[in-house]
């Protein structure tokens, strides 16, 4: 089966993704991980200037999750026009250029830069949990505040695709997902880690992360990753690509996301316990799957759920 | 892979048994627990409230770990001012470690505080039936490591450099190697040819014991430092280029071969926001 999609007018060879923040930070990753079977990769979040990130301990794991309070680090654009310049020269696979801000105007101020690089689209990092002391609550907490910054970077950006990376720590994501899409988002990578949450060493008795909190990911974040998904896909009626992220290790749990609504499927964590190599085996997980069950077409499973809901209603 | 599933990756707290103090700037502390190293691992050290930072595995022997230090930075000037009883977390072992065939005859290139892993190997190698040429270079007579240690091991044969000539040889670790790897070559000389060439220590230095291993066709295997954050493989820090590769998975023990491919090898490391700086 041919799991290539044509998403906002870019092909993708197959639906997975390299998640931001994950393995992102130079040209000679993303083409390795792209070797190794992404579809797509995302850039680790690109400031308008140099940011510096938080001390260590910054990841943490045990078996079912991983945090982290990396605290979105970043050379400022010198290194990001050297990276993306000698990635697109080659351009193995679409590269979603990942930018990130304090504030509203420096949103617009990095994508500014970045947009001549000729990334294929953006993906609009409005849902950092673990830089809150330095920036407040992010963006992606208030539908108003997220539809600003989605406002100020269409502005910017022209045609170029845009996905609003989203936040699960909210009431109701599918109205900020309304709101981003009224004020020109194409599509919605759902979601950012959760939490945040904390960790504390019983000897020392200290948190274990030096930013004290940090986003949760891993196997035990993928129930609310396919809950925020599903809100989203409803709440903008199917109409947005969505890049499901969020505990995906196998082919199964990216055709769960799919039948939830995503096109697209963003793999992070996983890479610690399998390697890139994982892009490959989920890929594989998922072909497996689709010809079991006599799926000919990947598209097909798009927001599966909904349909079948709305099946039995009628 | 079955080495990862015995990795901790959530750092857990011992208390420091004891402190050595080996020179002014060196000291070893010793932990009671072991995580399993095997000689060139290295672990994620946490100092509560402070930082955490790669070390390298000093010593690993089931039972009890050592690290052995200089105090260079903010993090290990503070980890200096530690005494016995205090809490240090633990997470690791991380990465690749050196590897040998029973038998086989090493020499050991130790610049600095490298000195300290290449104990490590020696005292795990000779266990193997191998025999061990260990050159320890430093600036001067003062700042050299673990020389007793490695003279207490039964074949281990030490050899001694200083910038300074303040002791032994009078130059770099990697003219002795140079004269060991070519008197090895010769077919009357008395011991058997050298297998391999293992060496810890500033990466110009390794960029030499590269060049001389590669000139008398001896393999070699280097242990490389880059910036690290998570320590298995996902944060993209310690990245290399052209090749993507991780330092923290696939070293940071290298072959020389493929430190032969890694374009940045002795020319620049970034840092903690991934810029770039020239050794």
């Amino acid at each position: 089966m041919n799991l290539s999609q044509t998403v906002l007018g870019i092909t993708f060879d197959n639906p997975t993704v390299l998640v931001s923040g994950i393995l992102g930070i130079t040209s000679s990753t993303w083409k390795d991980v792209a070797k190794k079977g992404a579809g797509g990769i995302t850039t680790k979040s690109l400031w308008a200037k140099e940011h510096r990130g938080h001390p260590n301990p910054t990841i943490i794991e045990t078996e079912y999750w991983m945090l982290n309070a990396v605290g979105l680090p970043d050379a400022g654009p010198e290194k990001a026009k050297e990276e993306i310049g000698d990635f697109m020269k080659d351009h193995p696979v679409p590269l979603i250029a990942n930018i990130v801000a304090g504030q509203i105007e420096e949103f617009a101020e990095a994508a500014k830069y970045i947009a001549p690089l000729g990334p294929d689209a953006f993906e609009v990092n409005i849902s950092c949990p673990n830089v809150e002391d330095e920036f407040g609550k992010p963006f992606a907490c208030s539908a108003p505040d997220a539809a600003k910054v989605t406002a100020a970077v269409r502005k910017v950006i022209g045609d170029t695709p845009m996905f609003v990376k989203l936040s699960p720590n909210v009431d109701n994501i599918g109205e900020i997902a309304k709101a981003c899409q009224a004020e020109g988002a194409d599509g919605f990578t759902v979601i950012n880690t959760v939490g945040p949450g904390m960790a504390i060493d019983l000897r020392s008795r200290m948190p274990i992360l030096a930013n004290k909190v940090g986003g949760l990911s891993g196997r035990a974040i993928k129930p609310i990753a396919v809950k925020c998904i599903a809100d989203v896909y409803a709440a903008t009626d199917g109409k947005c690509p969505i890049i499901g992220t969020g505990g995906v290790y196998t082919g199964e749990d990216a055709i769960e996301m799919m039948l939830a609504g995503a096109t697209l499927i963003g793999i992070g964590s996983a890479i610690s316990r399998h390697g890139a190599e994982v892009f490959a085996q989920v890929c594989e997980g998922m072909q497996y799957w689709c010809t079991n069950e006599g799926i000919d077409t990947i598209a097909d499973l798009i927001g599966g759920m909904h349909k079948e809901l709305a099946t039995r209603k009628s | 892979m079955s080495s990862i599933s015995l990795q901790s990756r959530l750092p857990k707290t011992y208390r420091i048994k004891a402190i050595t103090q080996e020179t002014e700037m060196v000291r070893t502390y010793t932990f009671d627990g072991s995580l399993g190293a095997k000689p060139g691992q290295f672990l994620m050290l946490w100092l509560p409230g402070v930082d955490e930072k790669p070390f390298s595995v000093a010593f690993d022997d089931g039972s009890e770990t050592k690290i052995t230090f200089f105090a260079v930075g903010p993090m290990s000037e503070a980890l200096a001012q530690s005494r016995v009883g205090d809490l240090v977390g633990l997470r690791g072992p991380f990465g690749t470690s050196y590897e040998w065939e029973a038998g086989d005859h090493i020499v050991l290139v130790a610049g600095g505080y490298g000195a300290a892993p290449m104990y490590f190997v020696a005292s795990e190698a000779v266990k193997h039936g191998c025999t061990l040429e260990a050159i320890v270079g430093a600036r001067g007579k003062e700042h050299l490591l673990y020389l007793k240690e490695l003279e207490s091991l039964k074949h281990v044969s030490l050899h001694v450099s200083t910038d300074d000539g303040s002791v032994g040889h009078k130059g770099y670790n990697t003219e002795v190697l140079d004269q060991l790897l070519e008197a090895s070559a010769d077919p009357d000389a008395a011991d058997p040819p050298i297998d391999k060439v293992f060496a810890c220590g500033p990466e110009m230095m390794l960029k030499s014991v590269l060049t001389v291993s590669e000139k008398h066709s001896v393999p070699c295997q280097l242990s490389l430092e880059r910036y690290m954050k998570c320590g298995f493989g996902i944060c993209g820090n310690c990245v290399m280029d052209p090749t993507g590769q991780r330092l923290c998975i696939d070293g940071p023990v290298v072959p020389g071969h493929i430190c032969k491919k890694i374009t940045e090898f002795g020319k620049y490391h970034r840092d903690d926001i991934g810029k770039k700086h020239e050794f």
